[in-house]
């Protein structure tokens, strides 16, 4: 064997984890057809798309930098809020929106990811969820900017790229979510797979070897969260901007605990997880809704319980593990 | 003057009372390392329970009020053996996805049983008195609690710090496999102290439940009150926890009456605040690890 | 010349217990230094303090005559000061070669890069190669390392250490748990360290000690019992009493 065959083996095993998977692009054809095949369905699924990119932000949390929050709502809500108010000021251009959304969600995750730095688990869990309970609470009480409990009231969104109106059966607005989700996506893909990337999985496998490394740990905690909070201020805009409404309900504490279960059910640590788990979820919810809607939080606990108790793997029959294999999750 | 000092009545009797719902959460949270979102389901069933005893049944207000704890030491005994055995070791996600779920199940389930609005407790005659002493006007109602909650505190300092028991506790939360070793029953005691916690958080629902407020949401809206106590108590005590829970039953009448405009916001800020202050120790001991 | 790692009256208090007290220590350039001393001499406690993992109570450290006392971990590696740690600390769901990558990028300088990915560039891969060749690790460079056997995790344990770089390295128990026939490989790789890298071995194996080092400092209960040649070590009656002694009769 010639000395450089070591080497073209781990060129080969660095470019194989970061290769896309047949899974992948048949999970994007897949989501792309769905425009074109569904057009009956797109309000859910634009829905669905939508809870895809803020299960995604929360997977780069928790997933990858290892945090689990409670409080992701908040910068969901933020984003929100940040849209709607824009458009009622009267800058109605839905991109502008975006970009203004994402721009406010990642200075608050910005400020607050310094407070879930330290600390075990109980304290950031604790620490996210006062942060979004703070957030609650202000948007409850600042009823002059906020609308309070009646949310924001007459928001308009204008053109997509100033020709494509809004309609009622979103079929502008699904495939608006879509792209930004794939876009999105994109943008995680790389950065997971970059060299910050693998430093922010060290971070979270192992704090205290990531520093003897020479990685500076806080650093990456705070980049991954605030790209984190940007992603789910985005999603909560596509929300705001696709239903003309922004309430307190963003920012509530089932929003935080729905999201986890999404994550969940679909698996943490690839990607893909959030974005199937939104599927399923919503899949389930509007299932039940259609048996005894009143009862969803019912089966919602349930399904949390079951999960825990039976583990989530055998629950979902490997469908999991094959799901993360087929999608390429390799150390 | 007289208005601060019967704001500071009512506000030591509510601390009171979130002291006797919370402190099971400190030794199984704090002690046990579980984080148990779903405290608030046990007091918020019980205190359904001695609703329905009362109101329905006419049991006496009083005689409710041991019924209560039975029920939520019973409930937490069964959930315990059933349910929570399988959680202790899993991670902390696990234990909050599984916590929510409790919680989630509680407030569907009540609200199914007995609908969505707030449920009161007919108060004995007695009880409805108010007593003006030097200008405070205090509640009978209010007065009985804190006589009540003054007992179990007292009550649990005694057992936790004198009793075989208590000392049985601490070896077991200690260092489990060294107790078990020492022939500790470490399960039987883990599972005595949550059902104890349980049945405290019942009486708690039950005895509270005219200032507290019982409707289905009660698990939620109170998780946070239960997490500040631990988390500002501490749990290496029953005065760090007593202490906390009266400074925030205080703080949280006299924002209402003084600052209503502020709500929650000023607790979850202090929350906040607090967790920022004293991040990594709050829930370890001094020296332990 | 400075040394290339100096302390300075160095201590360090838990609680009542002196966990180090008052040691003073220089290292050569190249130096190959042996730090002996029972159980509980304080010896990872030094290491701690030396990377930062511990504030001391007391004292100073300095680096090729720079004061670090006060610098983040991150920052002494980022200055050549590495260290190992005797209880394996590794990043499970890696594998080795991205292990390796990971810390080989950082010293180049490229672990901010978001947008390019791990390994796209050749020189990266080239050392990661070199490095996993040296301790025997090619053959599981794409495993789990948390489904590594022991002996190959101690491996990584020390390649991880040479990746960062080192101009001082600070060794605790390479060999701790490894059983006899697994030993060589571990001894080779620090026998194969660049000259102008400066090590301190943390070792209880006598053997492997005096055949390392050059110079040998004892370590008991937190203070420096003695520092000399390894003859001079050999000879001293103290030494023998606390250290030595103990082990022949343990
Ligand atoms: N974080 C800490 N808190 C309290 N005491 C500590 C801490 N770290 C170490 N010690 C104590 O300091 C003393 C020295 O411990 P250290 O681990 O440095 O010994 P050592 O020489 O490395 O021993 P060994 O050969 O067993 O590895 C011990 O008594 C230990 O219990
Ligand atoms: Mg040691």
């Amino acid at each position: 064997m010639s000395a450089a065959a070591p080497h073209a083996a781990a060129r080969a095993a660095l470019r194989e984890v970061a290769r896309w998977k047949p899974a992948e692009y048949a999970f994007w054809a897949a989501t792309a057809a769905s425009w074109f095949l569904l057009p009956g369905q797109h309000l859910l699924l634009n829905e669905i798309a939508i809870f895809a990119l803020f299960a995604l932000s929360l997977d780069l949390v928790l997933g990858f930098g290892g945090i689990v929050s409670l409080g992701h709502a908040a910068y969901f809500g933020f984003g929100g809020y940040a849209a709607g108010m824009l458009a009622q000021a009267g800058y109605t251009d839905p991109l502008l929106g975006l970009a203004a959304a994402a721009l406010a969600s990642a200075a608050l995750g910005f400020v607050t990811s310094f407070l879930v730095l330290r600390g075990s688990d109980l304290t950031r869990i604790m620490v996210t969820l006062s942060v979004s309970l703070v957030l609650f609470e202000l948007a409850n009480r600042l009823t002059w900017l906020t609308g309070g409990a009646d949310g924001l009231q007459g928001i308009t969104i204008g053109p997509l790229l100033g020709r494509f109106d809004f309609d009622l059966a979103g079929h502008v607005a699904y495939a608006y979510s879509l792209v930004v989700l794939f876009v999105l996506f994109l943008a995680a893909r790389r950065i997971v797979h970059s060299p910050f990337g693998w430093t922010v999985r060290a971070v979270r496998g192992n704090a205290l070897r990531a520093a003897a490394i020479g990685l500076a740990v806080d650093l990456r905690l705070v980049g991954i969260y605030t790209m984190a909070a940007l992603y789910a201020g985005i999603a909560g805009a596509l929300l705001a901007q696709s239903t003309q409404f922004v309430s307190l309900d963003m920012l509530a504490f089932h929003r935080s605990a729905d999201l986890l279960l999404m994550l969940v059910i679909g698996g943490v640590g690839y990607l893909y997880g959030g974005m199937i788990g939104a599927l399923v979820f919503k899949a389930m919810q509007n299932w039940v809704a259609d048996i005894t809607p009143e009862y969803w939080q019912f089966w919602i606990g349930l399904l949390l319980v079951l999960l825990v108790v039976i583990g989530r793997e055998r629950i979902f029959a490997g469908s999991l593990v094959l799901a993360r294999r087929a999608f390429g999750r390799r150390g | 003057m007289a208005a601060v000092l019967t704001n500071l009545f009512d506000g030591i009797a509510y601390g009171m009372l979130l002291f006797v719902l919370a402190c099971g959460l400190s030794v199984t949270l704090g002690l046990m390392n579980l984080i148990n979102l779903a405290h608030g389901s046990f007091a918020m069933v019980a205190g359904y329970a001695a609703a329905v005893l009362v109101n329905r049944y006419g049991v006496p207000f009083l005689a409710a009020l041991p019924l209560a704890f039975l029920v939520g030491a019973v409930l937490g005994a069964v959930m315990e053996r059933t349910l929570y055995v399988h959680v202790y070791r899993k991670s902390h996600l696990d234990q909050v996805l599984f916590t929510i779920g409790i919680v989630f199940m509680s407030m569907a389930t009540v609200a199914y049983v007995a609908g969505s609005a707030q449920v009161f407790i007919h108060l004995p005659g007695f009880l409805k008195a108010r007593y003006v002493v030097g200008g405070v006007s205090m509640g009978a109602y209010r007065l009985l609690i804190i006589a009540v909650c003054g007992v179990l505190a007292l009550g649990l300092q005694f057992i936790l710090a004198r009793t075989r028991f208590g000392s049985r506790l601490r070896a077991a939360v200690d260092d489990p496999v060294v107790a078990r070793g020492l022939g500790i029953p470490v399960d039987s005691i883990f599972t005595i102290a949550f059902a104890a916690g349980s049945g405290l958080a019942g009486l708690g629902g039950a005895l509270g439940a005219e200032v507290l407020g019982l409707d289905p949401g009660f698990p939620l809206k109170f998780m946070v009150y239960f997490l500040i106590v631990v988390t500002v108590g501490g749990s290496s005590s029953i005065t760090g926890p007593f202490v906390a829970a009266l400074l925030l039953g205080v703080a949280d009448v006299a924002g209402k009456y003084y600052v209503p405009d502020l709500g929650a916001f000023v607790i979850y800020t202090v929350m906040l605040v607090m967790l920022l202050w004293r991040p990594a120790g709050l829930f370890t001991r001094a020296g332990g690890r | 010349m400075n040394a290339a790692l100096e302390i300075v009256g160095l201590s360090r208090r838990f609680g009542g217990l002196v966990a180090t007290n008052d040691v003073s220590l220089r290292l050569e350039r190249g130096a190959r230094h042996a730090l002996i001393g029972p159980n509980g001499a304080g010896k990872t406690t030094l290491i701690n303090l030396l990377s930062g993992v511990l504030a001391p109570s007391a004292g100073r450290i300095l680096l090729d005559g720079t004061d670090i006392t006060a610098l983040r971990p991150d920052a002494r590696v980022h200055r050549g000061l590495v260290r190992t740690f005797q209880i394996n600390q590794l990043f499970a769901d890696l594998t080795p070669l991205t292990t390796v990558g990971l810390a080989v990028s950082r010293r180049l300088g490229l672990d901010r890069q978001f947008w390019r990915r791990l390994g796209s560039k050749g020189e990266i891969v080239d050392e990661c190669v070199a490095i996993l060749e040296r301790f025997d690790l090619l053959g599981v460079m794409n495993e789990r390392v948390g489904a590594l056997p022991y002996g190959r995790q101690r491996l990584l344990e020390i390649a991880l250490a040479i990746a960062c770089g080192p101009r001082v390295l600070l060794l605790d128990e390479p060999a701790a748990g490894v059983p006899e026939g697994e030993r060589e490989g571990i001894l080779a790789g620090v026998a194969a360290l660049p000259v102008e890298v400066s090590v301190l071995l943390i070792e209880h194996d006598m053997d492997l000690v005096f055949r390392f080092a050059q110079r040998i400092s004892v370590l008991v209960n937190g203070s420096v019992l003695m520092q000399g040649s390894p003859a001079e070590v050999a000879a001293d009656a103290r030494v023998r009493e606390v250290y030595l002694g103990e082990e022949v009769h343990g």
